[in-house]
């Protein structure tokens, strides 16, 4: 236990991180005391969970079968399943639920390849200046999102915008990328690049925590480097990998910010961009009926339950953890 | 037998104990990949910010400059030239002895056009045959930085600032505060169901915010504060699980020979807290206080929620966005804008670097 750590008298290099206590040992006084200290200081936490979380979550799913409403005058009343049964006949949850998985989907790879790919490059030996250009490649993640989507807005506009301008110089029409029903997705996709520094940062620590030896075993076998990395790299990295997909689901299902930004909440073009986060959005303020939106909100934390499930589920066949890696 | 071969390897490679004429080979080829990968890392680079050179560049162009489709990418204007009380314009004319001139155009005419040379304007005029709609104007490099002001003024920009630093100062005191004290109890004590809180603390990242909106937004409007700062601001007085997390990562890294020397001393567990760990914490409050400022300095979504009817109270990300939708077709004035939004957290990102590319040790996310 870690009672044992050596008294080396100075503060070293920091120790390995000590893998979590078992189960505590038979109450004594001492431990009691102990326990009753300990509860003191992560009682702010504690209180905010059922405050912020919590209370708030059972609250939601009883508001879910109410007419709650925060405007109007009459009282709320119970009204059974009449909100959830309207959920799963309303064609706006349809078709904003149906954009959000389209999008994700296109979207999901790129924001997951792309930062393992700069990680890959950033982590190369062969780079000169690796921590200028991963200052470089991490920059855009920190500007700020609402001035990053509108930097987009003007650089993808298709008459003065210098995406265009670039294709147009090498002969290609440029498409119409904000206004097309097609090209929306791309578009948000490439605004979703802007954004995969944190991924990128926590893939070239799981690389960097990959022992050189096991490296040095594969290229004795014969190995390229195309058969390291996917034999040796992507096994050793498989928990940070996960866990950057998991990131990215949670954000997808809570997607908001881009499309309102970009299309002031409209949904343009043609619904295009009408996420199910804004359908939650338009019904709690605009329509202020507390109710529905609960629902909404319930249907979202079970979709995300099912999904982050078969993802956790799945994790045993592909995630790694028997490599005993530090980080 | 492997282990020999690799060892062997390693000593060529290393060239000092073997070095042979054709070990020169092998450094040229490593320096030939280390010019190309960096190259290739150069060019995605340049493609990836190119953004930002577009928002540098439109920020100090005129509305006409961006419709211009003849003009370069950077801010500039066509030349012209005070001539007799006369704007002229500036062409780029190619002359007969196959040099090009950049010439003001006095006198426009159908075959031939009259032409003065800008650096001398009292010599004669010079005709030039052909046709004039025909010449590239000569475009001259003029920002303009007084769009700056004009968004900082459209923007209330001093107000918009004062309203984020203000939530996200008191939201960072508020999460450094209760972040250390629950780091602190499930660091350095033994507790029931401390694995639970554990578990229940990680689990509460992953919870889409939806979910607890609803009755959170009618609790706060039925007590008042729909339309002040207290809701993006107390709940951060309950701590935060990344925050929670990362500290809780580096106090374990810390030797607990101190504390205990210091309950030995007859410290309480505060004043152990405060004296011992705090101190050593340094980096990583830095790095919760700097993650908050960033967090807040970004959020968009409850700012948008419980202050959109107060335009005087909104954050950066939230006015921003009003700007947007109020100045849509000026898209010099919106690109200022945003970045007047993204210089000041640019400049903490130059100066706290370390934090963003290092940060990710400290907490160990991959558990």
């Amino acid at each position: 236990m870690s009672v044992a750590s050596a008294p080396t008298g100075r503060v070293g290099p920091p120790p390995a991180l000590p893998e979590d206590e078992p189960d505590p040992p038979p109450p004594s006084r001492l431990h009691r005391r102990q326990g009753r200290i300990g509860l003191v200081f992560a009682s702010p936490w504690v209180i905010g969970f059922f405050v912020l979380y919590a209370l708030p979550m059972a609250a939601s799913l009883w508001f879910s079968f109410t007419d709650f409403n925060l405007t109007s005058a009459e009282p709320t009343s119970f009204v059974g399943l009449d909100n959830w049964r309207r959920l799963f006949g309303d064609p706006e949850v349809i078709n904003s639920a149906w954009v959000t998985v389209k999008f994700g989907v296109l979207s999901l790879p790129f924001t997951i390849l792309v930062p393992l790919g700069f990680a890959y490059l950033l982590t190369s030996k062969n780079l000169w200046g690796r921590s200028f250009f991963r200052t470089l490649f991490y920059l855009p993640s920190v500007i700020p999102f609402v001035a990053a989507v509108l930097v987009f807005n003007g650089m993808l506009n298709s008459q003065t915008g210098w995406a265009n301008r670039a294709l147009g110089a090498v002969g290609i029409p440029g498409p119409n990328w904000l206004n097309s029903e097609v090209w929306i997705y791309p578009t948000l996709t490439l605004i979703a690049l802007w954004g995969v520094g944190n991924a990128m940062i926590i893939f070239i620590a799981g690389m960097n925590s990959v022992p050189e030896d096991l490296y040095d075993a594969a290229a004795v076998d014969g190995a390229g480097s195309l058969a390291m990395f996917r034999h040796v790299t992507i096994p050793l990295i498989s928990p940070v990998l996960f866990y950057n997909i998991v990131v990215a689901l949670i954000g997808l299902f809570q997607y908001f910010l881009v499309p309102f930004v970009l299309k002031n909440g409209s949904g343009d073009p043609n619904g295009s961009t009408f996420f199910y986060s804004m359908y939650f959005y338009r019904t709690l303020f605009r329509l202020q009926n507390m109710g529905y939106a609960a629902t909404l909100a319930w249907m979202l934390f079970i979709a995300g339950v099912v999904v982050t499930g078969v993802l956790f589920w799945s994790a045993k066949y592909w995630v790694h953890y028997e490599f005993g890696e530090r980080s | 037998m492997s282990s020999l071969t690799s060892t062997v390897e390693r000593l060529q490679s290393s060239g000092e104990p073997t070095r042979r004429f054709g070990d020169t080979d092998g450094g040229i080829r490593k320096i030939l990949a280390a010019g190309l990968v960096t190259m290739v890392a150069t060019g995605i680079a340049i493609v990836y910010l190119s953004p930002l050179a577009y928002m540098g560049a439109t920020a100090l162009k005129t509305e006409a400059m961006i419709q211009d489709f003849r003009a370069p990418l950077y801010p500039a204007a066509p030349g012209q030239v005070a001539y007799d009380g006369e704007e002229l314009d500036l062409y780029e004319v190619s002359l007969p002895d196959g040099s090009t001139a950049n010439l003001a155009l006095l006198q426009p005419g159908r075959q031939a056009s009259m032409y003065v040379d800008p650096d001398d304007l009292e010599a004669a005029p010079i005709e030039w045959e052909g046709n004039w709609r025909q010449l590239e104007p000569a475009y001259t490099f003029s920002p303009q930085t007084d769009n700056f002001s004009a968004a900082w003024e459209q923007m209330d920009f001093l107000v918009l600032l004062r309203n984020t630093v203000a939530i996200a100062g008191l939201g960072m005191i508020g999460t450094l505060i209760a972040s250390t004290l629950v780091a602190y109890g499930l660091s350095r004590f033994q507790m029931p169901f401390k694995r639970t809180i554990f578990i229940v603390l990680v689990a509460t990242i992953i919870l889409p915010r939806f979910v607890t909106l609803v009755p959170t937004y009618a609790l706060f409007f039925k007590i008042g504060w729909v339309g002040t700062w207290l809701p993006l601001i107390i709940p951060h007085f309950f701590g935060n699980a990344y925050n929670v997390f990362l500290l809780r990562q580096y106090f374990l890294t810390l030797p607990k020979d101190l504390d205990e020397a210091a309950a030995i001393d007859g410290a309480g567990p505060l004043r152990t807290l405060w004296s011992v760990l705090l101190p050593q914490a340094r980096p990583a409050l830095v790095a919760v206080g700097i993650f908050h400022f960033f967090y807040a300095w970004n959020d968009f979504f409850e700012p948008l929620v419980y202050l959109s009817t107060r335009r005087d109270l909104q954050p950066i990300a939230v006015g921003l966005q009003v700007f947007n939708t109020l100045f849509d077709t000026s898209p010099h004035l919106i690109q200022a804008g945003a970045l007047l939004a993204l210089a000041i957290p640019l400049v903490i990102f130059f100066f706290a670097q370390r934090v963003f590319l290092k940060g990710i040790d400290l907490s160990g996310v991959s558990k």
